[in-house]
């Protein structure tokens, strides 16, 4: 701070601790409602400090029966549905950039830019707006409700083929020249040298797209029928239309609570390389 | 682009960056022509064949009263969610560079709602505004105000621009607070002591500094209410009350896959393509000349 001026400093705190206690408050209320019985949640005005039944209502989602009257997989299972996705989506979306990004950088071949241009056009091509017709080919293929229509057609990304392509051209160029006179073949030069060279900006990705494919939901939707294959992010939904005749919030709200401190822990704990991953995808 | 020392000619290369071009032909390229080519036909109403008809479906589009409505409903909703979240980000930003110790603090307690799902952060606001229940709804009561977002289509538009603008917060105030750190403490330093208090100094100098990041943000933004609240509205108000949330993006699937208009949807995503590509090149030639002061 440049100056000292106390009640300029006090005043910042307590519009930080407002915004905070803002930005925090439908998180919190999630909370308490999974800390209440069925009974009081249905009670206005709704609680706004926790109750004892945290333990039950967690017991009763994820391995008990779940929502009363409604045909849903167990909770444990959409949250393996979820992990199973959200892993593949990130693992095969940095495997499949590192080698484009790889043979892009360096190797000289024809059709080079033609291929760089394919995988830039993805860019401009969220999958909201072909939705229709990546669904026909998903179907067509016999994909539907499998691990991999779930996260395939999500896999491809320019985003990481970019960001690989700028962490490797930052790599000196002597690097590879002395790995060539050591006698290094290009795959033993892209596992000993590149890949440890890029460890944090993988790692930093690999945060970034562990909550894009644990958050989707639009996709799931449309390709997952069979109850098996739902996942945790999805359920909320089928549970709030359920809501409309039977609220059980408490069971609701303990389900919304599961399906976040996933990703929500990836970003705390990893603070850092999430920071990080936004800034380098982004720009 | 390319190394100045690289690997001389091999099939290698091809085998390298096949996977991510399958992916993208099978996915991307080849359904994205898809909907380009079905945006010219029109299915009859059994859906037994169909007709070619250039560019009719896009003229129906542009006589259709509720999809203009649409259009217009969603650059309100995007503007709005823009300045709400971009607003608060940019106070809460401004007084957290002013925070010595804590600045990281306050930094960890407000980036998490980027981890939650568009849908939950729906859930989370639908179930505070729950008409009956929900604690706002009780505490509006107080000042007279009747709450039911079922039925009132200002209120739902509301609703789902507070949840949208909610999860987004976090991220203008990481990119915000990113930027405002890096202006040089010299330039401050020298504000302060030709006598400028927090407030001028925050006007004439960080604001001014941070523009290049308000306008990247103002684009990424853009796209975020575009596309990404889908998950929002599908779970707060389903584009009703009516149609009075009903977003391009909404409308494209519902028109699409509850109303079987495979054209009509197609002519649609056409739009929204065109859009995207408008957006993504405006971000990059902004990149391209990104200009330092």
């Amino acid at each position: 701070m440049v100056e000292n001026r106390p009640l300029t400093s006090v005043l910042t705190h307590v519009i930080l601790v407002l915004g905070v206690i803002a930005i925090a408050l439908p998180i919190w209320i999630t909370f308490v409602a999974a800390t209440h019985d069925e009974l009081r949640m249905n009670q206005a005005p709704l609680p706004l400090w926790p109750g004892s039944y945290l333990w039950q209502n967690l017991k009763q989602t994820l391995f008990g029966a779940g929502l009363s009257g409604s045909e849903t997989a167990p909770v444990w299972l959409m949250l393996l549905n979820s992990l199973a996705m959200a892993m593949m989506i990130s693992l095969g979306k940095i495997a499949i950039s590192l080698l484009s990004a790889f043979a892009i950088v360096y190797f000289r071949f024809p059709f080079r830019m033609t291929c760089f241009w394919m995988i830039f056009i993805t860019l401009m091509l969220p999958v909201e707006v072909r939705i229709l017709p990546t669904f026909e080919v998903v179907a067509n293929l016999g994909l539907l409700n499998s691990y991999w229509g779930l996260s395939i057609p999500l896999i491809a990304s320019a985003t990481a083929t970019f960001m690989f392509r700028q962490v490797f051209l930052t790599v000196p160029d002597e690097m590879l020249e002395s790995a060539r006179i050591d006698g290094a073949g290009p795959m033993r030069f892209f596992w000993d040298i590149l890949l440890p060279l890029s460890r944090t900006n993988i790692a930093a990705l690999f945060v970034i797209l562990f909550i894009f494919g644990w958050n989707q939901y639009l996709w799931p939707l449309l390709i997952t029928t069979d109850t098996s294959m739902t996942t945790i992010v999805m359920s909320i939904k089928q549970m709030l239309e359920a809501a409309e005749q039977s609220p059980q919030w408490n069971i609701i709200m303990t389900t919304a609570l599961l399906a976040m401190i996933p990703p929500i822990f990836v970003v705390i704990s990893m603070q850092k390389l999430f920071v990080q991953g936004l800034t380098e995808t982004d720009k | 682009m390319l190394k100045r020392v690289h690997f001389p000619t091999s099939p290698l290369p091809y085998l390298l960056v096949a996977p991510q071009l399958a992916i993208t032909l099978v996915f991307f390229i080849w359904p994205a022509s898809q909907a380009m080519y079905q945006s010219f036909l029109i299915e009859d109403a059994f859906g037994l064949g169909s007709e070619f008809v250039w560019f009719e479906n896009f003229q129906m589009l542009w006589e259709d009263q509720h999809y203009l409505d649409a259009f217009l409903r969603t650059a309100v909703f995007s503007t709005l969610v823009a300045a709400l979240s971009m607003g608060v980000a940019l106070i809460l930003a401004g007084f957290a560079q002013r925070v010595v110790q804590g600045a990281m603090v306050y930094r960890t307690l407000l980036i998490w709602p980027y981890a939650v799902a568009p849908v939950l952060a729906g859930a989370l606001w639908v179930f505070m505004f729950n008409p009956t229940l929900g604690i706002f709804p009780y505490f509006l009561e107080f000042f007279d105000i009747d709450w039911n977002h079922y039925l009132n289509g200002n209120q739902a538009m509301g609703l789902v621009i507070l949840a949208a603008a909610w999860k987004q917060v976090a991220y203008n105030f990481l990119f915000y607070l990113a930027a405002m750190q890096s202006i040089p403490k010299s330039v401050i330093e020298a504000a302060a002591i030709d006598g400028a208090g927090p407030g001028r100094r925050f006007f004439t100098i960080i604001l001014p500094l941070v523009s290049p990041t308000t306008f990247f943000l103002l684009v990424i933004n853009m796209v975020y209410a575009f596309f990404e609240t889908f998950g929002i509205i599908h779970a707060v108000t389903q584009g009703g009350p009516g149609s009075s949330t009903t977003i391009l993006v909404y409308k494209v699937f519902n028109d699409g896959f509850v109303g079987l208009d495979l054209g009509g949807s197609a002519a649609q995503s056409v739009v929204l393509m065109v859009l995207v590509i408008a957006m993504t090149v405006v971000q990059f030639r902004y990149v391209e000349r990104k200009v330092e002061y």
